[in-house]
């Protein structure tokens, strides 16, 4: 299978080897297990293969299929046909990262227009050319914010309404260091002034999250000059749809803004692959990780583009790179960058803003049930976390009988959650649908 | 290339020159050929630091290299060339003149005889 | 020093292609009735392009045709593995039973998704030989550190503290020291000896107690098999450590030879090199990470797993489990699946014994390749090699000639250049990897213009200095980049207002 090799071509090119049969080419290989017997089943040609495929994914119920009002960090968007289209195209998918610029200023011109878009959106300086998600992100701006004070500081201040997943990705990067992890213990109900009042001389870094994890938004200005009080940096990690219409965390004096870029036209695909985003003050562009595109002139006077500022990376700097990483997610970025060309200023605040409004439609409704509450009363985008007069386990399994994906059970982060839905509302949500979920939420907790 | 017989070399192609009970401090001629177009100086140590011999003291980039320079002597940090910091092309153009980057005030002046003469720098085995 | 014209752009940016007022995709009136906006959390500008949907389609088209991809010609980047990527393996992943699934499902409405990565897992144990792999690393270098840690939560899970130096050949790929350095371990560089195997007195000098593992790259950089594999291994396992294996050379080895088998302990995969997905001008990757049964309890999850058997009729039900010493998540999530749903789809069409012809082919090509270059190129460890080799972009009789030149003359023949100055150990390196879906002709042709370029070097060799001569750019000025630091383009005063 795609072997374009003839039996002629193999002989020819056994001979011009000097060998006679392809065992030859292994038969100085050591150890006494060559050529070992898989047990895995024979090929299929391509036909085949995709009607087995077909199979599974028909085996899987699809958000489309169903209604969904899931979303805690990976949400259903609209994404307009030509996304999918410029994606599709070869020249972008089939190409490696663009080391040889002469020959990919293609990928290596997107990538600046990407770093642009996010910069613009984030109020931010810089952005690098992208990080694996928006877990990886925060770990790496954690990991951004110990390397620029040396090490000498050693506490990390993490919002407890930071994403569990970028809590534990955090945890998992930084085990074997000597970092002190501080603020998860504070209550989720707090406000942005509990995590200050933690911030001290030896902390290096501040995590938050805008639109929280529970959909809230804060104004993090105050939290910003406390932590610049104490010599701290502080980071806020963003859904880049919702800067479509609130106020950028480059206004709160953020250090370093990182996001989970999958709402910008990107497929949910069961978690990934994703786009982490990761943008900084140029006063920090040294110590940020990832590639970054730079403008520059060819030999002939034209405009091009090429990676620079390398010396930061692992192919040179070896153990003395700010990171290890080396693939990103370019195909992603690209992808964020169509869909920020396409909606442009006024598209993405159309969206923003349908998102918010379907949202506190739904919420306005369900609150009205009797049994059911906002859980914080804290301004949102387009999530919000309820309060239901049962668990939140029973009622998703109950709207599963009537095709919903009720939203996310925040049991599962804490129990003092357990009676809690984490609710997302896209403008893939009509009235129909949402009107349909609160009848049957009204349904369910009367059972 | 080109080596000044007044000045004194480590291994790790750092230069001194011995100014009373200051010691000038760059890198080589032959570092900076090897680094190439040089595009980024960075200091890791301030005016007023007290450091010792063998510390990182600045960090030299060209576009496809890194080069720690580290401290030949040990001393207080009484200048930092800021001026490299915005043309750190002098480091290819002056690397004994212009191009200094610290200035340190001797604690330790027999440290200097463990450095390298101009004649015995220049004879070091060079890999490529 | 000053430049007085503006360099001439090939084509503007999206920010040049901007007019206020233009949108290229629109979006719904609202259905339901308008909330109030939180006046103070509402941003006042939104610097953003505006064009027309035309616009943006001809702008991306044009960018893609400034590129050069596995689609548009051979791509013999060493160590990257630049194979075909099936067009099916993109129809599959855009199935919207793929691609419309949300990664919080319940797992009964994800059936398919989930026996897809059991599965994912189960075949690449078979092809390595490894009791358990977790599919959540995103890429080669994610996977590499989470081996690392999970080397580290093996020896300190033991109460064996001690274990701080991490052994790493000189031949390694960067990431591999950057992945140690990263979980806090110290890092020793290990030479090469005169056959391009990891020199085992150098090696035998660490093996102490506080050693807490080697990385290698198996087949090396160098594209040869270390001959002294089992003896590295044993020596490593003998002093109390453990041997990461960077799974970047994996095309070399399906169905020939099973890294576990030779005391591997942990290892990453590259779906996006070995398994056929594409490589998207730099990601997404998949990293998945296997292991041998004692450091399974250490992988990240959550990993795919039967959590009901089947019973008669009924299906097993599949889950996600985490095991129970885990280092915990390195990312949000299951891992890039719909990657993972390209690479099972080539498995898939492969089967056992398309797996091996894959890896004979590959290390076929790359030995003709070498056959044929032999004589007008040196290479500096020349014995039969794996799927690629290197060799010295350099003749001594032409100083001013370097590998760099080579590569960029290469372009104008319409061919990507192979990697450059990479392993470090060998003088302008020239790293080969054809991969197994070349043709003869196409590796001839390539053969015809490095011989020709050699040809050049020695009578022409402006014509190599001053290449490339046939593509839209010619060489860039990286100085200039990184001196001026241009990182972004902004909307002119006027149009963000």
């Amino acid at each position: 299978m795609f072997l374009p090799h003839t039996d002629a071509d193999r002989e020819a090119m056994l001979r011009a080897i000097g060998v006679k049969r392809m065992e030859d080419l292994f038969k100085n290989l050591p150890g006494d297990h060559l050529f070992p017997e898989l047990g895995l089943p024979p090929g299929m040609t391509e036909m085949e293969a995709r009607a087995e495929l077909q199979g599974i994914a028909e085996a899987n119920e699809t958000v489309a299929e169903m209604v969904s009002f899931l979303g805690a960090g990976a949400y259903h968007h609209y994404s307009p046909a030509t996304v999918d289209a410029i994606l599709s195209r070869g020249e972008f998918y089939t190409a490696y990262t663009p080391y040889q610029p002469e020959i990919s200023q293609g990928t290596l011109q997107a990538i600046f227009e990407y770093q642009s878009m996010i910069a613009s959106l984030t109020g931010m300086d810089v952005s690098n050319a992208s990080h694996y998600d928006g877990a990886t992100a925060v770990a790496e701006a954690v990991n951004m914010a110990y390397h620029h004070f040396r090490g000498k500081r050693k506490k990390i201040v993490l919002s407890p309404a930071l994403h569990p997943h970028y809590r534990e990705t955090v945890h998992t990067y930084t085990r074997d260091s000597d970092y002190q992890i501080v603020g998860e213990e504070i209550a989720f109900e707090a406000a942005p002034s509990e995590l200050a009042s933690i911030i001290d001389m030896d902390t290096a870094l501040v995590v938050v999250q805008y639109p929280d994890f529970f959909g809230r938004v804060f104004d993090f200005s105050e939290l910003a000059s406390a932590a610049h009080q104490a010599g701290a940096l502080i980071a806020v990690h963003v859904n880049p749809l919702a800067l479509g219409l609130l106020k950028p965390p480059g206004e709160f004096g953020a250090d370093i803004v990182t996001g989970e870029g999958q709402p910008l036209g990107i497929p949910l695909s069961y978690g990934g692959p994703y786009l982490g985003i990761f943008a900084t003050r140029e006063k920090y562009v040294r110590k940020m990780a990832g590639r970054l595109v730079g403008e520059t002139v060819d030999s002939r006077g034209q405009r091009g583009y090429v990676l620079t500022l390398s010396t930061r990376e692992q192919h040179i700097r070896r153990e003395r790179a700010t990171s290890n990483i080396c693939t990103n997610q370019g195909l992603m970025a690209l992808a964020a960058a169509v869909y920020l060309s396409l909606l442009g200023k006024n598209g993405l605040r159309q969206v923003a803003e349908l998102n918010y409004h379907k949202a506190h439609y739904a919420a306005t409704q369900i609150a009205a049930l009797p049994g059911f509450e906002l859980a914080f009363d804290a301004p949102f985008f387009n999530e919000f976390a309820l309060r239901c007069p049962l668990p939140a386990a029973e009622i998703n399994e109950q709207l599963l009988d009537y095709d919903i994906l009720g939203g996310y059970d925040l049991g599962q982060v804490s129990a003092d959650l357990s009676h809690c839905l984490l609710v997302a509302v896209t403008e893939m949500n009509s009235r129909e649908e949402i009107d349909y979920f609160v009848s049957a939420l009204a349904e369910v907790s009367h059972d | 290339m080109n080596f000044p017989k007044d000045l004194k070399y480590t291994n790790n192609d750092e230069w001194v020159r011995v100014e009373g009970d200051t010691a000038v401090i760059g890198i080589t001629d032959y570092a900076q050929d090897q680094l190439s177009d040089v595009v980024f100086v960075e200091y890791i140590v301030a005016e007023g630091d007290s450091a010792a011999r063998g510390d990182v003291c600045a960090t030299v980039e060209s576009v496809k290299a890194a080069a720690d320079v580290y401290l030949p002597v040990s001393g207080e940090v009484i200048a930092v060339n800021e001026a490299l910091i915005d043309a750190p092309e002098t480091v290819n153009s002056d690397p004994y003149g212009e191009a200094w980057m610290i200035k340190v005030k001797l604690s330790d002046p027999s440290e200097l005889d463990e450095l390298l003469d101009a004649a015995a720098y220049e004879a070091l085995d060079r890999d490529h | 020093m000053t430049e007085f014209t503006a360099p001439k752009p090939v084509e503007p940016t999206v920010y040049d292609l901007s007019s206020p007022g233009r949108q290229g995709a629109y979006f719904p009136q609202p259905d339901i009735p308008l909330a109030d906006l939180p006046e103070d959390l509402l941003r006042q500008d939104l610097p953003l392009p505006e064009l027309a949907e035309i616009d943006v389609v001809r702008h991306f088209t044009r960018l893609s045709q400034l590129n050069h991809g596995v689609d548009t010609g051979f791509y013999p980047l060493g160590s990257c593995t630049m194979k075909f990527n099936p067009k099916i393996n993109e129809v599959v992943a855009r199935l919207p039973g793929f691609a419309q699934i949300h990664p919080l499902q319940p797992i009964e409405t994800v059936q398919g998704a989930l026996g897809l990565m059991y599965e994912t897992q189960e075949w690449l144990k078979a092809i390595s030989g490894y009791d358990a792999v977790s599919l959540q690393p995103a890429a080669g270098a994610h996977g590499e550190l989470t081996g690392v840690l999970i080397i580290r939560a093996y020896h300190l899970a033991r109460g064996d503290h001690k274990r701080v130096k991490m052994l790493i050949p000189d031949s390694a790929h960067g990431t591999n020291p950057a992945s140690s350095a990263m979980s806090g371990l110290e890092i020793i560089e290990i030479p090469s000896d005169a056959r391009g195997n990891v020199d085992l007195e150098a090696l035998r000098a660490h093996c102490d107690d506080t050693l807490a593992g080697l990385m290698i790259t198996n087949p090396n950089t160098l594209g040869l098999f270390d001959e002294n594999l089992t003896e590295v291994c044993q020596l490593v396992h003998q002093a109390g450590g453990l041997v990461y294996g960077d799974g970047a050379n994996l095309n070399a080895l399906m169905g020939i030879a099973r890294p576990a088998d030779y005391g591997i302990d942990v290892m990453h995969f590259n779906l996006h090199k070995t398994f056929s997905t594409p490589h998207g001008g730099g990601g997404p990757g998949s990293g998945p990470v296997g292991v041998t049964a004692k450091l399974a309890p250490f992988l990240p999850g959550p990993i795919a797993a039967v959590v009901e058997e089947a019973a008669g009729e009924e299906p097993p039900l599949y889950g996600l489990v985490n095991p129970e010493q885990s280092i915990g998540r390195v990312k949000a999530f299951h891992g890039h699946f719909g990657v993972i749903v390209r690479a099972f789809t080539y498995m898939l069409m492969l089967g056992e014994e398309g797996l091996r012809a894959a890896s004979e082919h590959a290390v076929l090509n790359a030995n003709y390749l070498q056959a044929r270059l032999r004589d007008a190129y040196h290479i500096p460890y020349d014995r039969i090699c794996m799927h690629e080799f290197v060799m010295e972009g350099r003749w001594e009789d032409v100083p001013d000639v370097h590998a760099l030149d080579i590569s960029k003359r290469l372009m104008d023949f319409g061919f990507h250049p192979p990697t450059n100055y990479f392993p470090l150990i060998v003088h302008e390196a020239l790293m080969i990897e054809p991969t197994e879906t070349e043709s003869k002709e196409t590796l001839d042709a390539f053969v015809e213009a490095l011989l020709q370029i050699a040809e050049e070097a020695h009578t022409q060799p402006e014509v190599l200095k001053t290449a490339p001569h046939n593509t839209p750019f010619g060489r860039l000025d990286e100085v200039k980049a990184a001196r001026d630091l241009v990182l972004c383009c902004w909307l002119p005063e006027s149009a963000s207002a």
